[in-house]
């Protein structure tokens, strides 16, 4: 590796390189064989046995929620906790478009090679080949388990399942659920989950937040939780704990996250020792309902299958920009995306199409209400499409999206032209887990949007869910039991010292906030973080930004400790003390993710360095020095947010099955 | 727009509650109703005032989190959830009363906020298809005939709100179960169990004080996912059924 010049980060002090780290569980030998050989290898547990070792798993989304059904199938003595008031309302449930499964139902060429390849090549080569690979291969059964359960997926005529193409790919490998897919398997895994519940293998904890993970002598021992409605802190102890708390895009306060989507389970098992792997990468999705106001508490996304149909268009003169659309003439549109990308047109990838977006407005040529100095929008416009098809064809394929857009703007899309914007949608950043999902703590596990294995720097779409299933049902219940066959470990009491340690440092922290009674909301210092990591951190990044934003972020954290104001006590349901130590996270989140796009100085994936573009602006790579994953150790710090340098250990990415190529979709 | 709010305030499940006036104003068209809520909650944490516990999560019509008794309609006066109500549905200088759903089963938690538990607890009685991870036959291995597999899925839209309980005059939650009863029900899937699903699934509702349905079909016209009153029809033959062996 050539490092011409010093890292920015490291000639400002921003962290320290330490020893590299790798994955030591993948087995040797060709790609295809692998998984197969770990099953084989990794120890079993006596049936007899399973019942005598406690597993935790945080979460019941899709990842969460299918680990604890199959792990209770299994015998297992089971907790799962999340902190809705029912396992089904897991942010999973959001997800409409699709999963991706290489069954090639359509005989059209698909195949796992192909879904691995696509993976590997959407996530611009960044993910890890053989988490990816071993992903392709048991998408396939996802179906069937799904459908085994009875998950209403679209069918055809005949009775068998219907499959799309999705997010750019050439091969039709998606299957859906109108557009309720994330709902509809979600459902699924929460019916098994409740299943074992009544079995009496699984005990269910709703409405409990984890606010600590309990390491002891080196192993993830337990988690502490507050019971949201009693405001009782309670200790949970076990031999092994999950973690499948979702992604944390809400570090940007406006995203398409659910709004109690959260940092917290993963920051705190960072602050205990797990690395954190590349915390920048964000995926920021092009078709989403624009900010209508300063009241705005978050956003929706609608279908990327809208660019299939409608045209993409900013006026050419800013003049235009608060007409009617109707009213601008045909010559005066700038159909900016069919005039940079000919070939591709309206359906360039999801990053591309969401940085040209914002490089319009950001020219003054955006649409719609201003907020703050801009207007931030383009149109999407179904004219030609309704003109083409016919009014009936454009409702038959949109019509819900459509009468969404309608409900939430107040406009009608069938005579005038949708507004569209990006907004952020998903974390391919996480903790850092090897082959078996185990993080660098021993015995804590992450799984679903909560680890960084699968997406690179960037995820194709229909991939997530596959994910999150792939790691909850097959993956982990094979990988976990090679650790489970050490114990049980030695029974912990409430009282061992790092037990106790664990429990108080919440108790503290949890006085501290109701203490301070300052005079700004919750609310406020998250929708200012959010700004400063949307301005800074989100879709285009150079180092003056970044460095500013780290700047910003450390006096708002500062302020935050000393000024925020919650209101209520702790020994009742506390909406705002909840959020308030959600956005304690954010704030100490933040801060990495700057450090770690800062140090980055490359465009990748989802995200433009400015510092890093081909002569004509376009994203440009660098193999030679950023052909690793940045995982990141916690470098110390107080619980008052004050934090130490963090750490950076490379995890060199090595591709023996693909060959490294840069895109181009010009 | 300027808006009198009169909420109910419950400090905890054990004490007793009361409608509390509060004014809003310069409240936007284009907020939504949760949006408006915001920022009531801003304004009474600037007076100090501990701000009004309600939930919501997704905020996107699907998660079935929220959900209010909006001037006496459950979700308000769309068809459609509270997080996906906008103010613009609302006139200048209207008087809107906001409640937690009642209904015995979903006991008061804080304000706004209800404990439905017992939703959980009648899809643990048999709200599910038993077939363990890794169990399961190649997907195409039994057709479903299209109209079933709609059918099946417009039951499976159900969020699990409880708006249909906090309609009916009854509290009943037929509508909700019955919707998961059609769902497995229309499925080759959900056959074997068919019969005992129904049976067990209709004592757990009992047994959690839903009361019986008198068709009266308040819920449906509550429902924002637009589920029918016909999946109790097929709730009940399930049941005629199941019950003569
Ligand atoms: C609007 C939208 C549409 C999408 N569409 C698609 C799509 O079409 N296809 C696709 O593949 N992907 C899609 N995605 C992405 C995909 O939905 C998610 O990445 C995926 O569902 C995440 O699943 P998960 O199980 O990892 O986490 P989640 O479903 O987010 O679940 C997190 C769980 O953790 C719990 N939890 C979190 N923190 C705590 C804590 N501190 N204490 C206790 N419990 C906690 C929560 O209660 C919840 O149960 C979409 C995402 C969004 C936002
Ligand atoms: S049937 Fe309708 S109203 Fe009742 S819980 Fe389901 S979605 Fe809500
Ligand atoms: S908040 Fe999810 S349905 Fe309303």
């Amino acid at each position: 590796m050539t490092e011409t010049t010093v890292n920015a980060g490291i000639a400002h002090g921003l962290y320290r390189e330490g020893e590299p780290v790798a994955d030591s569980k993948a087995p040797a030998g060709p790609i295809a064989g692998k998984w197969r050989q770990r099953q084989f290898e990794a120890s079993l547990v006596n049936p007899a046995n399973r019942r005598k070792l406690d597993v935790i798993i945080v979460g019941t989304g899709l990842a969460g929620g299918s680990a604890a059904a199959t792990l209770g199938e299994a015998g297992y003595n089971v907790k799962v906790f999340c902190f809705q008031d029912s396992p089904r309302r897991a942010h999973s449930i959001a997800a409409q478009g699709g999963i991706n499964a290489a069954k090639n139902y359509k005989e059209d060429g698909d195949s796992v090679f192909r879904l691995f390849y696509d993976t590997v090549k959407g996530g611009d080569y960044r993910s890890r080949e053989t988490n990816v690979y071993r992903l392709a291969e048991v998408s396939a059964n996802i179906i069937d388990q799904c459908v085994a359960q009875g998950v209403p997926f679209a069918r055809e005529y005949g009775g068998l399942l219907d499959n799309r193409s999705f997010g750019g790919v050439q091969v039709s490998r998606t299957f859906y659920a109108r557009g309720q897919t994330g709902q509809q398997l979600l459902i699924g895994a929460y019916q098994a989950l409740e299943r074992q519940v009544a079995a009496g293998t699984v005990e269910q904890f709703t409405r409990h937040e984890m606010l600590e993970v309990v390491v002891v002598d080196g192993r993830a021992r337990g988690i502490i939780v507050r019971d949201l409605v009693t405001g009782e802190i309670e200790t949970h102890l076990a031999d092994a704990v999950v973690l499948g708390s979702g992604g944390y895009g809400n570090v940007f306060f406006l995203s398409t996250n659910a709004m109690g989507s959260n940092v917290t389970a993963t920051w705190r098992a960072h602050r205990k020792g797990a690395y954190m792997a590349n915390p920048c990468y964000t995926q920021i999705h092009p078709t989403c309902i624009p900010v209508s106001g300063e009241h705005q508490s978050k956003l929706t996304l609608m279908s990327e299958s809208l660019r299939n149909d409608g045209r993409i268009w900013v006026p050419k003169n800013r003049e235009d920009c608060d007409k009617d659309p109707r009213d601008i003439a045909e010559e005066d549109r700038d159909y900016y995306l069919e005039r940079i990308y000919p070939s591709f047109g309206n359906l360039v990838p999801r990053d591309i199409a969401s940085r040209q977006a914002k490089n319009v407005c950001d020219e003054g040529r955006g649409v719609g209400p201003m907020v703050g100095d801009f207007r931030r929008g383009v149109y999407l416009d179904f004219a030609d499409a309704i003109q083409r098809l016919g009014r009936d064809a454009v409702e038959s394929k949109y019509g819900n999206l459509f009468d969404m857009y309608a409900r939430i703007t107040g406009e009608n899309p069938y005579e005038t032209p949708m507004r569209i914007y990006p907004a952020v949608h998903y974390v391919m950043g996480g903790l850092w887990v090897d082959y078996d999902l185990q993080s660098t703590i021993p015995g804590l596990f992450v799984i679903g949007e909560a680890n960084f294995s699968d997406h690179g720097a960037n995820r194709l779409g229909a991939s997530a869910l596959m994910q999150g299933l792939a790691d909850g049902y097959f993956v982990l219940p094979n990988t976990i039991r090679d650790y489970l066959a050490k114990g049980p470990f030695d029974k912990l009491t409430q009282e061992h010292p790092q037990v106790v340690e664990a429990r108080t440092s919440v108790e503290q922290r949890t006085k501290r906030l109701l203490e301070i009674r300052g005079e700004r909301s919750v609310d406020s210092f998250h929708r200012e973080l959010g700004n400063i990591m949307w301005e800074y951190c989100g879709m285009e990044r150079s180092e003056e930004g970044l460095l500013k934003a780290i700047d910003l972020i450390r006096g708002l954290r500062e302020e935050f400790w000393r000024n925020v104001r919650v209101l209520g006590s702790g020994d009742t349901l506390n909406q705002s003390l909840e959020k308030a130590g959600r956005v304690a996270d954010f704030l100490e989140l933040g801060e990495l993710m700057c450090i770690d796009a800062l140090h980055r100085r490359e465009s990748c994936g989802g995200h433009f360095r400015a510092e890093s573009q081909t002569e004509d602006g376009e994203a440009l790579r660098h193999d030679d020095e950023f052909l690793y994953v940045a995982a990141w150790e916690f470098g110390g710090g107080d619980a008052l947010g004050e934090m130490q340098q963090p750490v950076l250990h490379k995890e060199d990415l090595v591709y023996e099955a693909i060959e490294l190529k840069q895109r181009s979709y010009k | 727009m300027n808006l009198t709010l009169k909420i109910w305030r419950q400090a905890g499940p054990r004490h007793t509650g009361e409608l509390m006036t509060y004014k809003v104003s310069d409240i936007s068209p284009d907020m939504s109703f949760l949006e408006m809520l915001d920022v009531l909650n801003e304004q009474l944490n600037a007076k100090g005032e501990e701000p009004i516990a309600f939930d919501s999560d997704c905020r996107e019509g699907i998660c079935g989190m929220c959900g209010l008794m909006i001037s006496g309609e459950a979700h308000g006066p769309e068809k459609t959830t509270t997080c996906q109500l906008h103010m613009r549905s609302f006139r200048d200088g209207e008087v809107i009363t906001i409640e937690p759903w009642r209904a015995n089963a979903f006991p008061v938690i804080k304000d706004l906020v209800v404990d439905r538990g017992a939703f959980d607890r009648i899809i643990q009685a048999g709200g599910y298809v038993s077939v363990n991870t890794g169990a399961a036959p190649d997907a195409h291995a039994t057709p479903v005939p299209k109209p079933a597999a709609d059918r099946a899925f417009m039951a499976a839209e159900c969020i699990g709100c409880g708006a249909c309980v906090a309609a009916c005059p009854n509290a009943s939650a037929m509508l909700f179960m019955g919707a998961k009863v059609t769902h497995l029900s229309e499925l080759p899937q959900g056959q074997p169990e068919r019969m005992a699903r129904v049976v067990s699934m209709v004592d757990q509702h009992d047994e959690e004080g839903f009361g019986g349905c008198t068709n009266v079909g308040a819920c449906s016209q509550a429902c924002p996912k637009g589920i029918p009153q016909d999946v109790i029809s097929t709730l009940n033959k399930d049941l005629r059924a199941a019950l003569r062996g």
